[in-house]
């Protein structure tokens, strides 16, 4: 039997039930129909077939957002499955101030992807840190066109990626570490095995469903790159705008008077196919947890 | 290591404060500023209106903490602690959604904040996040770890749904509920993808969308934009330093729980 009254707990759920009508189920609706239609910013919205795909087949710089999509993640992968780990053991050691370090690491975490970007946009740039200390070292002798090259643009977002992605997967590991039970290292190092070796045996296994969540998570992430590319590379996409990511385009073709709604809607189903390989795994992971 | 992540932040805030007069172009900068000064801060605000982008992206963060504070609350509670038809229909449709990255709805997120008069409006930019998915399963799960036998015992006393909420929900779900508004706060301020489709108009910008415009239209000086991103930047680092205690218990226990 309840007690409340019948009403009581819709209109409790009333609030995000519309959110999510509206601004989720409406939304996902919406992309399948947009995408085969010539929907514009500005009026358009007939039934076109399959002709945006059509144009998705011949579309140079989606081929080469796709490319960059696939570096993108294959670069990213091993580095923010792994060094968070090893950050996380470092600093999961109850030593004073820890509070201070996981603060200290979490602060990229927090800062936007643009304010990110645009501060090693200036270390970076022709005439910033990077490049003035290389050379004033004489390791280089002119300045290396990590902004302005067409494939170093793409690693120093990477980078920047990695280096802000530290810090949130590194407290998704401290919270795994937690529950890796003391006495198993304990025992390995009574039995004479190293750190590294205790880490392979001991560490591993026992993270080894969050590493595969967070492998998962960061793959999707990498798919999904926008602030940096953009804010990097002036909005412009780099060189000959080969820099795209795959939402770039989205973005690029959803505004303004050469926008194409249709298109980005087409292009924003491409996006999904990419990504569902990685949230296939995930929601596989999910079931065999519970 | 710390150096590594902490020392781009100060660097930026050590050219924010240089003056016009020292050269940061040079091979060997000093850290310090010769003459440490707030006048780039000063003439960032005449070349764009940053404070008023600020005072933009505090309107949308306001708008989404709330929302997600209350919304998320009220339906976490309702899907954990009472029974109804179609709860079930209903949670599955909200984990659903988690599947979807964002980007992929993003342009007929669009098309319907246009539809609604809201395009090129602070109001547009808010509303789809005031009330996240995401933030109604953890205010759910948060519900739920409350034992069984305290509702029992509130029923029996003849507490309402209401009370229920107020006096054994609420105090119980306070760590899950700070995560929860803390993210919220710092997504809405961060957030550049969806401001920068939705706002057109230089005058509406939020404060990522103004630091790019600022950057793309005035790049000449980097002390500028050195100031304009300690502007957006310190806000948040202060926010989250005073509130990262909650925050690093609230993760902790949701770890523990979920």
């Amino acid at each position: 039997m309840t007690h409340h009254r019948w009403f009581t707990p819709w209109l409790l759920v009333a609030p995000a039930a519309v959110w999510l009508c509206v601004f989720s189920v409406f939304p996902s609706i919406n992309t399948l129909v947009l995408a085969f239609t010539n929907a514009k910013p500005l009026g358009g919205g007939h039934f076109t077939g399959l002709a945006n795909f059509g144009r998705a087949l011949d579309d140079d710089q989606l081929a080469d957002a796709l490319v960059n999509s696939i570096v993108y993640m294959l670069v990213c992968l091993p580095l923010l499955t792994l060094l968070p780990l090893l950050i996380a053991i470092l600093v999961e050691k109850k030593l004073p101030g820890i509070m201070f370090f996981r603060t200290a690491f979490y602060t990229p975490v927090v800062a936007s992807a643009v304010v990110v970007a645009l501060i090693w946009g200036w270390l970076l740039d022709d005439r910033g840190l990077v490049n003035g200390f290389a050379q004033w070292l004489g390791v280089i002798a002119a300045p290396v066109p990590f902004l302005t090259d067409r494939w170093l643009l793409l690693f120093s977002a990477i980078s920047l990626t990695i280096w802000k992605g530290l810090g949130y997967y590194m407290i998704i590991y401290l919270s795994a570490l937690g529950n890796v039970r003391r006495e198993l290292h304990e025992a390995a190092a009574v039995d004479g095995a190293g750190p590294v070796r205790r880490f392979w045996s001991v560490t591993v296994p026992g993270v080894r469903n969050t590493m595969l969540l967070i492998s998962v998570l960061v793959s999707v992430s990498a798919l999904r790159v926008f602030s940096e590319l953009y804010v990097l590379s002036n909005g412009t996409g780099g060189p000959g705008g080969r820099d795209m990511s795959l939402v770039m385009l989205i973005q690029l073709y959803s505004r303004g008077f050469t926008g194409h709604l249709g298109y980005a809607s087409a292009l924003s189903l491409v996006l999904l196919v990419v990504t569902i390989g990685p949230m296939l795994l995930l929601l596989r992971l999910n079931r065999k947890a519970a | 290591m710390l150096a590594l992540t902490v020392s781009p932040f100060l660097w930026q805030l050590s050219t924010s404060l240089k003056s016009v007069q020292e050269d940061i172009y040079t091979r060997t900068p000093s850290f310090l500023p010769e003459q440490p000064t707030l006048a780039n801060y000063a003439e960032v605000a005449e070349t764009v209106p940053v404070w008023s982008y600020a005072a933009n992206s505090l309107v949308v963060a306001a708008i989404v903490v709330a929302g997600n504070a209350v919304g998320a609350t009220i339906a976490g509670f309702a899907l954990a602690k009472l029974r109804f038809r179609g709860a079930k229909l209903l949670l599955g449709l909200f984990l659903a959604t988690l599947v979807l990255p964002g980007e992929v709805t993003i342009v007929s997120q669009y098309v319907t904040v246009r539809s609604l008069g809201l395009a090129d409006t602070l109001l547009g930019v808010a509303l789809p996040g005031a009330i996240g998915m995401l933030n109604v399963l953890l205010m759910r799960t948060a519900f739920q770890a409350i034992p069984r036998e305290m509702d029992e015992a509130a029923i029996i006393d003849g507490a309402t749904a209401w009370q229920r909420l107020r006096h054994i929900g609420l105090p119980n779900v306070r760590g899950m509920l700070s995560v929860v508004t803390i993210f919220a706060f710092i997504g809405a301020w961060d957030d550049f993808l969806w401001p920068l489709i939705v706002l057109t108009d230089p005058a509406n910008y939020t404060l990522t969308v103004g630091l790019q415009y600022l950057n793309g239209t005035f790049s000449a000086n980097p002390r500028l934009i050195a100031a304009g991103t300690m502007i957006s930047f310190l806000p948040i680092v202060i926010v989250f330093a005073a509130l990262q205690r909650f925050f690093f218990k609230g993760v902790e226990e949701g770890a523990i729980k979920g």
